[in-house]
């Protein structure tokens, strides 16, 4: 039976790992590829690193960092932040990522997810997007949750699946960084809309939390950064209280 | 030397630095003719099968005329669908015919998703010298919307909408529909088997 994956989000700002508060307050939290090689010990699924400033400041995600995080995990690496072209995702790519997520270049040209699909496979495309609540909705945000767009997140994650992408990471902007738990209606209506992968994200603050995004909110896999970052026994006891709940993970 | 084809079907980073960290030695062949000081070769790949009409051709006859030389041939991924005479993806497009069957799209029900992507455990039913040290249940990462049909070659299936051909083996020819690279530790075991292989 396929597992349910957790996935380590590494945020990372100039090299070093760091946590936001709703995408604000950034904090440091380490260096990258130590944490990587860590979580790949303590049996997580996958690792994402996002440049969480890339955007904003235009800049690309490192490349030496990729390369850093990936030249000892043998787990699949997504990286994130400052994607904007076809040349992007090939320097990621080229660095050691096996996907690469794609957020705000997406919003502003989709067809850059058809285009890196066609080269790359959809496997290997992410499809980033970042939601909030408003007026009884869930409205996509661009450029690292600081600009509306007028965009809906379940019609946003099906127009992305049909243009090639191959999994959507689904953060919640309300609920990132406060550890109140995932919004599961928010990641249900996503993964209901689309036959590729959900990845759900931000709000993991208990096991709990978990247990109630795999089987209310139906997600394939779930993200988290804090829970894993200060604890080298949270996976092992994740893993163990998930399969007590009758959720599949791997040993 | 281990050839690692490179017919432009995604990337090849990670299945490189996969068999580095077993201690195989890869070369990309840049013509067919390169083939000929091969002691292996692995053929890899992701997206649609229609990418592996590169392979349509001289490749094609190069690598054939490799295993007839007993050369261990390797497919990874889209590699292994390469393995079969053809896939539903790209019904116009020929594999390397060397496994009788053709790939089929994994059908979607019972509220599974595809593509499969994940961590998925194998069904071991035969002993294999791909799959030696790989233990029954191993869990190891897939990502893939179509698939092989179990036959006699299978060393290995997988489950997920239907039962699949997770792992390959017959005589020379080798193949995996996950990816080695990228399911820790039972993936680097598999690699370094087939790099044991190519050393005979």
């Amino acid at each position: 039976m396929l597992s349910k994956r957790l996935i380590a989000c590494l945020d990372v700002r100039n090299g070093c790992v760091v946590k936001g508060v709703n995408f604000e307050a950034l904090r440091n939290a380490g260096d990258p590829a130590a944490l990587a090689r860590r979580y790949n010990q303590e049996g997580i699924d996958e690792v994402v690193v996002l440049d969480v400033t890339a955007t904003l400041e235009g800049r690309r995600a490192f490349e030496a960092t990729i390369h850093a995080v990936s030249t000892e995990l043998f787990i699949p690496l997504t990286v994130g932040g400052g994607i904007r072209t076809e040349a992007d995702a090939a320097a990621a790519i080229d660095a050691g990522a096996d996907k690469v997520g794609v957020n705000s270049a997406a919003l502003a040209d989709p067809t850059l997810l058809t285009r890196l699909s066609a080269r790359y496979g959809s496997q290997a495309i992410v499809v980033a997007i970042d939601a909030k609540r408003v007026d009884g909705r869930f409205q996509v945000f661009s450029r690292s949750g600081s600009t509306p767009t007028p965009r809906d997140a379940v019609e946003w994650a099906m127009e992305a699946e049909a243009r090639g992408a191959g999994e959507v990471l689904l953060t919640s902007i309300d609920r990132d960084g406060t550890r109140a738990g995932f919004d599961c209606e928010l990641t249900a209506a996503v993964s209901t809309a689309v036959s590729i992968p959900v990845i759900a994200s931000g709000g993991a603050g208990t096991f709990d939390h978990f247990t109630e995004v795999f089987k209310l909110g139906r997600a394939d896999a779930a993200l988290a950064a804090s829970v894993f970052h200060y604890s080298e026994h949270a996976v092992a006891e994740l893993k163990q209280h998930l399969r007590e709940g009758g959720i599949p993970v791997r040993c | 030397m281990i050839a690692l084809i490179d017919y432009g079907a995604g990337n090849l980073t990670s299945v490189r630095k996969g068999f580095a960290a077993v201690g195989g030695e890869l070369y990309t062949p840049a013509t067919p003719r390169d083939l000929e000081k091969s002691r292996g070769i692995v053929v890899p790949g992701v997206g649609n099968f229609a990418a592996t009409s590169a392979l349509e051709g001289s490749w094609t006859d190069a690598i054939r005329s490799a295993v007839a030389r007993g050369v261990p041939l390797f497919g990874i991924c889209l590699g292994l669908q390469w393995l079969f005479e053809g896939s539903d993806e790209a019904a116009d497009v020929a594999g390397l015919g060397a496994i009788a069957g053709k790939c089929w799209r994994i059908p979607q029900k019972d509220g599974l998703k595809v593509p499969h992507v994940g961590w998925n455990s194998l069904h071991v039913p035969r002993v294999s010298r791909l799959l030696g040290g790989v233990a029954e249940n191993a869990q190891v990462y897939f990502t893939h919307s179509y698939a092989a049909p179990v036959t006699a070659e299978t060393a290995a299936t997988c489950e997920h909408g239907a039962m699949f051909a997770a792992a390959i083996e017959s005589g020379n020819i080798f193949g995996v529909q996950f990816h080695p690279e990228k399911s820790s530790e039972p993936g680097l075991q598999i690699l370094r088997n087939f790099v044991r292989l190519t050393r005979g």
